[in-house]
């Protein structure tokens, strides 16, 4: 695969299956991300759909099937005709292209704002140390929390957590940016700043993969919604294709009951 | 009858004439707590007056031998012992917890089976086993494995001195505690953030230094300590191979001069000084660790007692005031 892409960001996920302990969770899924693309998945719980967004970081392995970045595999090296797993430092190397956000936003509670931002930069030795700082101090900026460089995570809200959280996923400028459910542990009036800081990574050419429950959102800035169900794509399509008139009746059903 | 009886809010809501907010308050009596109090006083009070006045305790000999250079060299001893043992143990106790944690079946059935040994042989047998190798292995040498060819060798009895087994003997029974203590708080960090520490790339051994060791420090440093000063008064057992320790010092001293009572206190001494140290130290070490995890840090002993003085100056301040009313 060297379609030597003008933009970074194309992920291809081909026939990915796994399961736990003998319960299928994702049966042989397909999905192709262009870069810049803006994808919600959506589906009920226990659907795979986080599962599926954790197989494109490697923070789950698959029994089955495969995931490249920019055509380069996740996990894997293709060698004389086989796959060779990658060491855990490759491993680590190529998840530096995909940053995430999680549900429960993960912050480092003994570091501040700023050190979680510069840690992985500094780890990687990307970046010095002063280099490091400016950067970190333009993504609070950029999030809002210019002001918030030297709190600890418990003494910021939910929100302002969360923001930190996805500062510190673009401090590494990756590719791909994975939010697995980003607003769902955070009280609904602290939803919209989460939201709002998410809506402005949007077009800026980084391809976003947004897990969510929020489904006005999902409609709003997604270029494609897909929906999940069982371990299997039911549908996917334009927000308005699969939010407007599904075709399926249990994405039907699903929207229904969020709606 | 519940409406003759004013409650606050019904009073206040209805435009009560007594405005409670200018009332003044008086705060409950504690009697039992008194009385409590004055029988912990009483006890105390009976223990300091029978330690003043009871000959027995030898206070002039405890004076006499407590800065003694016999004592002092024991000390010494007890002290380099501590530290090698605790420094040795925590070390292989790091190690032997990773091991446990490691996903190779192999490295965690050893460490759990050196874990199991260590805790399960007392530290006393432990102790004479290493001082009395010579016996089970005359020589100790590096040659060819499996055979007895050596190209280096050296008497067991002059390799392992009596020091050599009381650290050898601490230390391993030591790595044995810490390896759980340390496993323990490994595990009580969450799961997440070895997981966002992955997903950022971070390397293993960083990702164990700098994210996950420092959370788990809070749970290992107060059981940490616990086994230092445990290890330091555990020391004294030491004295079975008669290694000039604090304990075996006092004891020979007082197998001279029979003044048992004085040279134990001299001992007890030394050891309430060193585990006070040592308590001083685990304050400020947990206050430091436990950044982020409190809004506030706890004031330190001397930042309270400054607020304490000034509380009382402000109350002195305040009192003339109140006798020219």
């Amino acid at each position: 695969m060297t379609t030597t892409l003008a933009r970074p960001g194309h992920v291809e996920i081909r026939d990915v299956s796994k399961s736990y302990n003998g319960v299928e969770v994702l049966s042989g899924v397909s999905l192709t991300l262009e870069p810049g693309e803006v994808v919600t998945i959506l589906g009920p719980s226990g659907s795979g759909k986080s599962t599926l967004l954790r197989t494109i970081n490697h923070l789950e392995t698959v029994d089955g099937g495969w995931v490249a970045i920019d055509g380069e595999l996740i996990g894997y090296e293709h060698r004389h005709g086989r796959l060779y797993e990658l060491t855990e430092r490759k491993v680590l190397g190529r998840r530096t292209q995909v940053g995430m956000v999680f549900q429960g936003f993960n912050l480092f509670p003994h570091l501040t704002a700023l050190e979680n931002i510069v840690e992985a930069p500094l780890a990687l030795k990307r970046l010095n140390r002063a280099d490091a700082r400016q950067l970190a101090l333009g993504l609070l900026e950029k999030v809002g929390l210019g002001d918030k460089a030297g709190a600890y995570p418990r003494q910021l809200s939910g929100g302002q957590q969360q923001r930190v959280a996805i500062a510190r996923a673009l401090a590494l400028q990756p590719k791909v940016l994975l939010f697995d459910e980003p607003t769902s542990a955070l009280d609904p009036e602290l939803v919209g700043e989460v939201l709002d800081v998410i809506r402005e990574l949007a077009g800026l050419g980084t391809t976003l993969v947004i897990v969510t429950h929020e489904i006005g959102f999902a409609r709003e800035v997604s270029d494609r919604v897909v929906f999940i169900d069982r371990g299997v794509i039911l549908e996917q399509g334009t927000p308005a294709e699969v939010l407007g008139s599904p075709r399926h009746q249990r994405t039907r059903d699903f929207l229904g009951t969020v709606l | 009858m519940t409406q003759t009886q004013p409650r606050a809010d019904t009073a206040s809501a209805s435009g009560s004439a007594v405005d409670f907010g200018t009332l003044p308050v008086v705060r409950t009596r504690h009697w039992i707590r008194w009385i409590l109090g004055a029988v912990v006083v009483f006890v105390v009070a009976q223990l300091v007056w029978s330690l003043v006045t009871n000959a027995g305790y030898g206070w002039p000999t405890v004076a006499r031998y407590f800065f003694s250079d016999a004592i002092l060299r024991g000390l010494g001893m007890t002290l380099s012992l501590t530290v090698v043992a605790g420094a040795i143990g925590f070390v292989v106790g790091s190690v032997l917890a990773l091991m446990r944690l490691s996903k190779s079946p192999l490295l965690n059935s050893f460490a759990w089976a050196f874990i199991w040994f260590f805790r399960s042989v007392p530290l006393l047998v432990q102790i004479l086993v290493w001082f009395n190798l010579g016996y089970l292995y005359p020589t100790i040498g590096l040659g060819v494995p499996f055979t007895t060819d050596y190209f280096v060798e050296a008497e067991t009895v002059t390799l392992v001195s009596a020091f050599a087994a009381a650290v050898l003997g601490l230390s391993l029974n030591q790595a044995a505690y810490s390896a759980e203590i340390i496993r323990g708080g490994i595990l009580s960090v969450d799961a997440g953030q070895l997981e966002a520490a992955a997903a950022l790339g971070i390397p293993q051994h960083r990702r164990i230094t700098r994210i996950i060791l420092p959370q788990a420090a809070r749970s290992i440093i107060p059981n940490a300590f616990n086994e230092i000063i445990g290890l330091l008064k555990g020391t004294s057992i030491i004295s079975v191979i008669a290694l000039a320790e604090l304990f075996y010092v006092s004891q020979v001293i007082y197998n001279r001069n029979q003044q048992v009572i004085p040279l134990l206190l001299v001992a007890v001494l030394w050891y309430m000084i060193l585990t006070t140290v040592l308590s001083i130290a685990q304050f400020y070490v947990e206050r430091y660790y436990s950044r982020g995890s409190a809004r506030v840090l706890p004031p330190t002993p001397v930042q309270k007692a400054r607020a304490w003085i000034s509380l009382q100056w402000n109350r002195l301040e305040d009192e003339p005031k109140k006798v020219d009313a």
